[in-house]
């Protein structure tokens, strides 16, 4: 599907989402409020102003959910009041649905971190880590955050994007990876074909949207066949409090042994 | 050849780790860190003899796929874990082997940090300290390896938001590359040696993507001006700047727990405009000797040849190095 597409299906009421230098931002009427969408289209590779363009428009968006909540709790006396006036149920406005805040939606079709010398030199890791710290500051504060990948995206990009979201979905046909397999060959001095032949049987190591389902870090492939906001609100209703994507790989294969090692140490660690 | 995101960070290694020679960690304060190994960092770091191992090499968690690329594993898989005690007070400590497989996170590397960040939220320890040693991702279990940099920045988040300071601690032969560099972002505080080089992209990485006119890898001079721990406390891209020793990074922790910020909205607001002002004015720098001079270094071409001491008296006057937006 196309970004156009995408937005179509997810706001079939019309939508305010621009593309401006690969970058996208804006709104959308989503379930009974307003979500924020942001993200990276066209393969475009992420660099230190795109990564605070984007954060800058998550914590906006923290702002005014910190002030619908202030809102929420005025509207809520508001309520109140007017049922003992046996008056009607009051304005729902400020409020969405059973009081959750708007959702953030992360639409991903990227490159990987912009690889130059200056944007390490003005300190890259810091930039992406602070738009993954905005996201996640986001969902803390009530936020569902719903990342989707469309398209390709790698490395540090990915990192700071789809996967700093709390659920990951995606299309098929999409392309996360780490590193294309001529990359990987290089630098392991292992032979492309016996790479290939690996990737078959190995979803750990090898590029794809399968092998990402597989270890956990994609939680669902959505069918793009029927509309996409139904889809995503049931993600977000379905969503778990914890971070389950090691227990995803272990039952789906993709990562055998993470979810037992990080519980053996938790378990030592709570052994006192 | 063993092999990470940045294929610079990866040094001799490959060897299985065993437990170290028992040392009293007193004798072991004024080693070089960045000479040191994992085990040996954790025991000079912490008051001596309090470190107790999570997982041990005893255990023989390995990497369970390794062995279909026919390279050897470490029992530890290059990440040592557990409890200690700093200044008498409870702290979780994670330590990355750059050594083995330049410190890359692999299935169960990754997972043994997500495990004690995790039991964290828990425990409440004074501090979690995370001493970084790693190029990045494990090439030949990469989509593990990125999937649990994201987890532990999750965690991390989670833990800052409990109260729990999570401090960074950079100075590792594989510095803290590609999702390291990520990770070491997260946290509340950085301390750095001259040596601990923080990046995303590692040299090699963008030479061969752009070519050695963008980045000469070679180039050891321009890699320590550009990623180097001098540079990135010099621009605030870490808070103290430490002797290549144990004591040096102890005295670091002890001082960053004490100041490390929150994190809130106004946290994440002030970091924004940290990081806005900081491409503003020097988003035209070529070299990092121009960002200085704009810093208003006096003598910019002396800052890689500075003694500690006087790079302390350059800090000082440095505003942009003193800050709580992390």
């Amino acid at each position: 599907m196309t970004l156009a597409e995408i937005l179509a299906s997810l706001f079939p009421d019309g939508h305010a989402v621009r593309v401006a230098d690969g970058l996208i931002g804006g709104d959308g009427p989503f379930a009974e409020g307003q979500a924020t969408v942001i993200g990276v289209d066209g393969d475009t590779a992420l660099g230190v102003e795109g990564a605070l363009a984007l954060a800058r428009a998550v914590l906006d968006a923290v702002r005014v959910g910190d002030g619908a909540r202030s809102a929420d709790v005025d509207a809520g006396s508001a309520r109140e009041s007017a049922r003992k006036q046996g008056l009607g149920a009051g304005d729902d406005r400020g409020a969405v649905g059973n009081g959750a805040k708007a959702p953030i939606l992360v639409l991903v079709d990227s490159d990987s971190q912009r690889m130059s010398r200056r944007d390490e030199l003005l300190g890259l890791n810091e930039c992406l880590a602070h738009l993954a710290k905005a996201l996640l500051l986001a969902d803390q504060a009530g936020h569902p955050t719903v990342g989707l990948i469309y398209g390709h995206s790698a490395a540090g990009a990915f990192i700071a994007t789809a996967l700093a979201t709390r659920v990951l979905a995606a299309l098929p046909g999409a392309d996360p990876s780490v590193m294309d397999l001529p990359s990987v060959a290089r630098v392991t001095k292992l032979p492309l074909d016996k790479l290939q032949e690996m990737a078959k049987s190995t979803p750990v190591f090898a590029p794809g949207l399968d092998n990402m389902v597989a270890t956990g870090a994609v939680h669902a492939v959505l069918d793009p066949g029927k509309p996409l906001a139904g889809q995503i609100r049931a993600l977000i209703a379905e969503a778990a409090a914890e971070d389950v994507r090691d227990r995803l790989g272990a039952a789906r294969g993709g990562r055998p042994v993470a979810q037992a090692v990080a519980e053996a140490v938790a378990a030592a660690a709570l052994r006192g | 050849m063993p092999a990470s995101t940045d294929p610079d960070a990866v040094l001799s290694g490959g060897d299985e780790a065993g437990p170290p020679p028992p040392a009293r960690a007193t004798a072991r304060t004024g080693m070089s860190w960045y000479e040191a190994s994992a085990r040996q960092r954790v025991a000079a770091l912490c008051d001596a003899g309090t470190f107790a191992e999570f997982l041990g090499p005893t255990e023989r968690r390995t990497s369970p796929h390794l062995p279909l690329f026919d390279l050897p594993r470490a029992f530890d898989d290059g990440i040592v874990v557990g409890r200690a005690r700093l200044d008498g007070k409870p702290v979780l400590v994670a330590a990355q082997e750059g050594r083995f497989m330049g410190g890359a996170f692999g299935e169960v590397h990754g997972a043994k940090l997500i495990g004690l960040l995790r039991a964290a939220l828990q425990v409440r320890p004074a501090a979690v300290l995370i001493l970084f040693d790693t190029g990045g991702v494990r090439l030949q279990e990469a989509n593990a390896g990125e999937t649990a940099i994201a987890e532990a920045m999750r965690a991390i988040a989670a833990l800052r938001a409990a109260g729990v300071p999570v401090i960074g601690l950079v100075g590792g032969r594989a510095g803290a590359y590609g999702g390291g560099g990520l990770i070491a972002g997260t946290c509340a505080r950085l301390a750095v040696s001259e040596s601990g080089r923080i990046s995303v992209s590692g040299p090699e990485v963008i030479e061969t993507n752009r070519g050695a006119e963008e980045f000469d890898s070679r180039d050891r001079a321009l890699v320590w001006r550009t990623m180097g721990g001098k540079h990135r406390r010099l621009i605030g891209g870490a808070d103290a700047f430490c002797d290549d020793t144990a004591a040096g990074f102890r005295a670091a922790a002890l001082d960053l727990i004490a100041r490390a910020p929150a994190f809130d909205l106004a946290t994440l607001e002030a970091e924004q405009a940290r990081l806005a002002a900081r491409i503003a004015r020097f988003g035209d720098c070529r070299d990092a000797a121009e960002i200085w001079a704009r810093l208003g270094v006096n003598d910019p071409d002396a800052v890689p040849a500075m003694e500690a001491a006087a790079f302390a008296e350059t800090v000082a006057r440095v505003e942009e190095a003193h800050h709580d937006a992390r």
